[in-house]
């Protein structure tokens, strides 16, 4: 069954029938049968290899497909030249441009305007192309009429038809037209009535205000033009525009995206600086503040810790080089870097972690989890462990961790932290099968050994004694808690 | 393309005469040089075959710079109405030696329609002059496979619902018309939500305009259900569980290729053990004209294996059959059928490699915490506050897209998020991604996808209960309904689809009010002599169009509601673009500027 259809689509593929017998079935089974044969024929000659039905080049392209045959003629391409004529190319285009008259249908005269001239050819070629109407239905003949209503101008253009639009002369027509445009829902109709009457390509032929005055109540056709001026790049006229736009966020944060576009950190700052003033919502203007405090930070950071490394003063920077610049990188990349290389500052210095923590208001848990990924990266295990201590008045310390000593133990083991350092953190899991579980995958033999034991589970205890050295001291820990088990339970 | 109930091989035959009279145009050789996005799309129309006969001869991508040298009379650019790609034509006009001999004429064929702002701009380069064909191809729905079109058109739910831009709709009322043209006027529409009611007045306004359409052709499509993408945001977003979703969730699936990791594809033969291991890619068709691939594709991949290992059975007892054969008759037969069993061979080959990579995925243990969360959502649990599993994501780093395809489940199921918790995530992301995201979150909320609760009520159970979207007792290998498609999630849009055929909307009116955008009913009218007379137990075929994307889990639901024995309709499927969560909040993301070093 497949192998048919296979053998079907490859007639697909290679059929040179032109014309498509679309009620003739038997027909078309037997040019079917006859194709298959010879291509099947073809085949052996051509492909000697038989273990895949398709031919298939290794990037699995199958053969004779296009994107394989950009490759293939691209590849192969010549570069001999050779006398031909085309000077009768030019100047002809126009009647060039006319389709064939179609013996059957297709797609193309059925919805394409026969005549495709669009506005621009218009100009370029001159209305003159009246020799075709003779071949066209009779009802194109209106065709060159200059009394069309807007709405009819709307679909001759949809369909690529000539037109002139240099009829609607007053702001008002110009409006109808604008308005039956968007109620078309066409964007390259509209995109040309906007760019024919209220801007052109370079410069604005209406002043921004009325132009924007109208353009307030036709949100559809005002999103297109802003969509049309920042693909352009037309700076000008679409700041001009989006500041007059201030009533809606999206286009404050069309502004707000510029910054994207400035390379140089000192002007982007500058500019994120003149976006805090923009009228956002609550959230988002304080979102867009931490944005400037940020690069403004690290561009300080930037400056001194780049003296500092090319100095080769500063043991941390030689010893651990940076990989790249901090700027324009996240919040937490960046709390991280400060956790990394100034962890000790003091809380005045702006690269200190905690002046960071404290200007944006980063979360406790946050905070530890950069803080414990940084210090462990470093194998610093006492910073580690002050993270977790907490002194209370009495003066007795105590382990607590916001983030749940789960975590500290798959942090730190990730950094690969020693044993010893890590049974001391799996030590504190509250959980008692969490903590089994993670004691059991890290080997913290004692961690297990201690939690049976507290469980008083012999046989689970004895079961793991095949787990630890033999001979080790964990063994002997394992036999003496057993002993006093048995003596304990009589 | 011919197998389903729909041949739609007419569809692409109709596509290839429209090129070929184009290029018929451009008298002598050719070259055309690519715009590269639609080598895929054009692909799944035509090969180079077909372009060959019509005399071209060369086929370049287009870049920058000087045009590559190539003895032809004629230059045809294929190329998306873009202003970029305008550009880039420009300077390869401008590039173009003057003097040579002979010249070389140029042509614009623009995929899928000529665009006055491209041409406005060529015109302001100043090389408007030198192309003497400008044409458009309307390649607007694109036949993927026997019941399945798609427009290919990426951006088309962006701009519908973030850039106001309904251009795209006009080219899917334009798609339906030529539908219509082949396979007769589509008797009955309906439809659900804002973008569906534009489509189905175009269409009805394009009747309307071109009396000449009135054509006599048979009707084939019963009805015709236009959805919005938006009336379901909740679907795309949940990871999908059939066979072939998978596949598009980990690999991508583009224009039917999927790219796979070369390692388990190496060559079988002994003769080629001496290379080594392929590094590039391995590249697959993926379509219903592979046996075993129509088997499984739709499939719950739970269900995958069993299959599989069926097939290597009977395949490899296919091939002991050998030894049978005594006479010159049976090993004759035998040595005819051994193409198609090395056919199956190799199909069955790939497929168990492409499961193994699968799997590898579907065992990870975040593969597993990830799907345990969206159940959780989907099934109504702790919709309303912060979730851990999502915090631990975010600290970890994980990839952006992934954290905003769980919140904006999360959202959409609770109906938006309590402004704390929506705040919260909001602040994790920008912070640890780069507050520059806020466009990115800025769009999600403006397509509806993340939005803070405005009424007290959440409207999601009553939605979930109703249209039973959740069920518990979900049968992955013989699924009785189509929530084995996500494992206990029934996809929104198709059980509207669903419901429609049998008992009709007028049983959902309430749900229907809850979601977003109008639905509707509308009839065109046929000539007498074409109204259908329905045989005893003929299946009706319904047309099924998904504005703004489809996934392909929704698409196996729609093919497996196809079979049921007592189903009574039958599904083709078009959309505008066959996407997943993943390429689908992409398509939302701003597009962020390379980080400068």
């Amino acid at each position: 069954m497949s192998r048919a259809r296979a053998d079907e689509e490859e007639y697909w593929h290679s059929s040179k029938f032109r014309a498509f017998t679309f009620d003739d079935e038997d027909d078309e089974l037997s040019q079917l049968k006859e194709s298959k044969r010879a291509v099947n024929s073809l085949r052996d000659i051509v492909d000697d290899d038989d273990d895949d039905l398709e031919r298939v080049s290794w990037s699995g392209e199958p053969v004779g497909s296009i994107s394989w045959s950009i490759k293939e003629t691209a590849s192969s391409s010549t570069s001999s030249l050779e006398g031909r004529d085309s000077s009768l190319q030019k100047g002809s285009s126009s009647y060039a441009a006319f389709p064939k008259q179609v013996s059957s249908y297709s797609l193309s005269s059925l919805f394409k305007g026969e005549l495709c001239l669009s506005l621009s050819a218009l100009s370029d070629t001159g209305v003159k192309n009246y020799a075709p109407e003779l071949r066209r239905p009779k009802a194109d003949y209106k065709d060159y009429s200059s009394d069309w209503s807007p709405k009819d101008t709307v679909r001759r253009m949809q369909r690529g038809k000539v037109c002139s639009l240099e009829r609607f002369r007053s702001l008002q027509d110009k409006l109808v037209l604008l308005d039956e445009a968007v109620a078309g829902h066409d964007g390259n109709v509209i995109t040309a009535v906007m760019l024919t009457y209220f801007t052109h390509l370079k410069i604005s032929l209406c002043p921004v205000e009325i132009l924007f005055r109208e353009l307030e109540v036709r949100q559809v056709a005002l999103c297109h033009l802003i969509h049309f001026l920042k693909e352009t790049g037309e700076q000008k006229l679409l700041l001009d525009l989006l500041r007059l736009c201030f009533f809606s966020l999206s286009f404050q944060l069309s502004q707000y995206r510029e910054h994207l576009n400035i390379q140089d950190v000192e002007k982007r700052r500058e500019f994120l600086k003149g976006c805090i003033g923009l009228p956002f919502s609550a959230e988002d203007t304080s979102h867009i503040q931490d944005h400037y405090t940020l690069l403004e930070r690290q561009i300080i950071i930037e400056a001194n810790d780049r003296h500092l490394e090319m100095a080769g003063q500063s043991e941390i920077f030689r010893k651990y080089p940076r990989k790249a610049s901090i700027l324009n990188m996240p919040l937490v990349t960046t709390l991280f870097y400060s956790c990394f290389y100034h962890y000790t500052e003091a809380e005045g210095t702006f690269s200190s972690p905690i002046n960071l923590k404290k200007t944006f208001k980063i979360p406790d848990k946050q905070y530890v989890l950069t803080a414990l990924a940084a210090r462990a990266k470093l194998r610093a295990w006492d910073d580690v462990d002050a993270l977790f201590t907490t002194k209370n008045w009495l003066g007795y310390t105590k382990k607590k961790a916001p983030i749940g000593f789960h975590r500290v133990v798959e942090i730190l083991q990730r950094n690969s932290a020693p044993v010893q350092v890590l049974q001391e953190y799996v030590r504190l899991v509250e959980d008692v099968e969490t903590r089994l579980n993670l004691a059991t995958k890290y080997k913290c033999h004692d961690v297990v050994i201690e939690t049976y034991r507290d469980l008083k589970d012999r046989i689970q205890l004895t079961a793991y004694k095949c787990k630890v050295e033999r001979g080790s001291a964990e063994e002997e820990k394992i036999n003496s808690i057993l002993n006093n088990m048995v003596r304990n339970s009589y | 393309l011919s197998s389903g109930r729909v041949n739609l091989t007419a569809l692409r035959e109709a596509g290839r005469r429209e090129l070929r009279e184009f290029l018929d145009k451009c008298a002598g050789s050719k070259a055309i040089v690519w715009d590269e996005y639609l080598t895929g799309p054009f692909g799944l129309i035509a090969q180079y075959s077909l372009l060959k006969e019509h005399e071209v001869e060369k086929m370049f991508t287009l870049k920058p710079g000087r045009l590559p040298q190539a003895d032809v009379k004629n230059i045809i650019f294929f190329v998306r109405p873009k202003l970029e790609l305008m550009d880039i034509i420009t300077d390869n006009v401008l590039r173009e030696d003057r003097g040579r001999s002979p010249q070389r004429d140029f042509h614009i064929l623009f995929v899928p329609r000529r665009s006055l702002l491209c041409e406005q701009w060529l015109k302001e380069q100043g090389v408007l002059g030198s192309f003497i064909h400008r044409e458009q191809y309307s390649l607007d729905l694109i036949p993927f496979d026997g019941d399945l079109l798609s427009m290919e058109s990426e951006s088309a739910f962006k701009e519908c619902y973030l850039e106001s831009d309904q251009t795209s709709l006009y080219h899917a009322a334009k798609g339906l018309m030529t539908l219509q043209a082949l396979y007769g006027t589509i008797p009955q529409i309906f439809g659900k939500g804002e973008c569906a009611r534009h489509v189905a007045n175009m269409m009805i306004r394009m009747k309307r305009e071109f009396p000449g359409s009135q054509n006599s052709i048979f009707p084939i499509f019963d009805t015709l259900l236009l959805l919005d993408r938006n009336v379901d945001l909740l679907t795309p977003l949940a990871t999908q569980l059939t066979y072939e979703g998978l596949i598009d969730e980990i690999y991508g699936i583009q224009n039917t290729y999927v790219k796979l990791p070369p390692e388990k594809f190496a060559p079988k033969k002994q003769g080629e053990g001496g290379k080594d291991l392929p590094t590039e890619p391995k590249k697959l068709q993926l379509n219903s004209a592979e046996e075993l691939y129509a088997e499984i594709r739709d499939k719950n991949f739970n269900a995958v294996g069993s299959v599989l290992s069926k097939k290597a059975k009977i395949i490899s007892a296919a091939f002991e059959e050998r030894h049978h054969a005594k006479t010159v008759g049976e090993i004759k037969q035998f040595v005819s059928q051994l193409p198609h069993m090395q056919a199956a061979r190799s199909s069955l080959a790939n497929h168990t490699s492409i499961a193994e990579l699968i799997k590898d995925i579907t065992t990870s243990e975040d593969f597993f915490d990830n799907l345990t969360v969206e159940q959780e959502f989907m099934s109504g649990i702790d919709t309303d506050k912060v979730n851990n599993y999502i915090e631990d994501c975010i600290a970890q780093k994980h990839p952006l897209i992934k954290i905003l395809r769980l919140i904006c489940l999360q959202s959409v199921c609770n109906s938006g998020l309590k402004q704390k918790v929506l705040d919260h995530y909001k602040r994790e992301i920008l912070q640890t991604y780069g507050y520059e995201h806020i466009l990115t979150l800025n769009n999600l909320e403006k397509a509806g996808l993340l939005k803070p609760q405005t009424s007290s009520r959440n409207n999601y159970p009553t939605i979930r209960k109703t249209l039973r979207l959740w069920m518990d007792d979900v049968n992955e290998q013989n699924p009785n309904d189509i929530s084995y498609v996500y494992s206990g999630y029934a996809p929104l849009s198709v059980r509207l689809a669903q419901l429609l055929a049998r008992p009709g909307w007028r049983s959902i009116e309430e749900v229907l009010k809850m979601l977003p955008g109008p639905h509707f009913e509308e009839r065109q009218q046929l000539p007498t002599g074409l109204q259908k007379k329905r045989q005893h137990g003929e299946n009706r075929v319904t047309l099924v169009f998904f504005l703004g994307g489809v996934t392909y889990a929704e698409i196996a639901a729609l093919r497996f509601l196809s079979q049921m024995e007592d189903g009574g309709t039958e599904y083709v499927i078009a959309t505008t673009k066959l996407i997943n969560g993943t390429s689908w909040i992409k398509s939302l993301m701003e597009k962020l500027e390379p980080a400068p070093f």
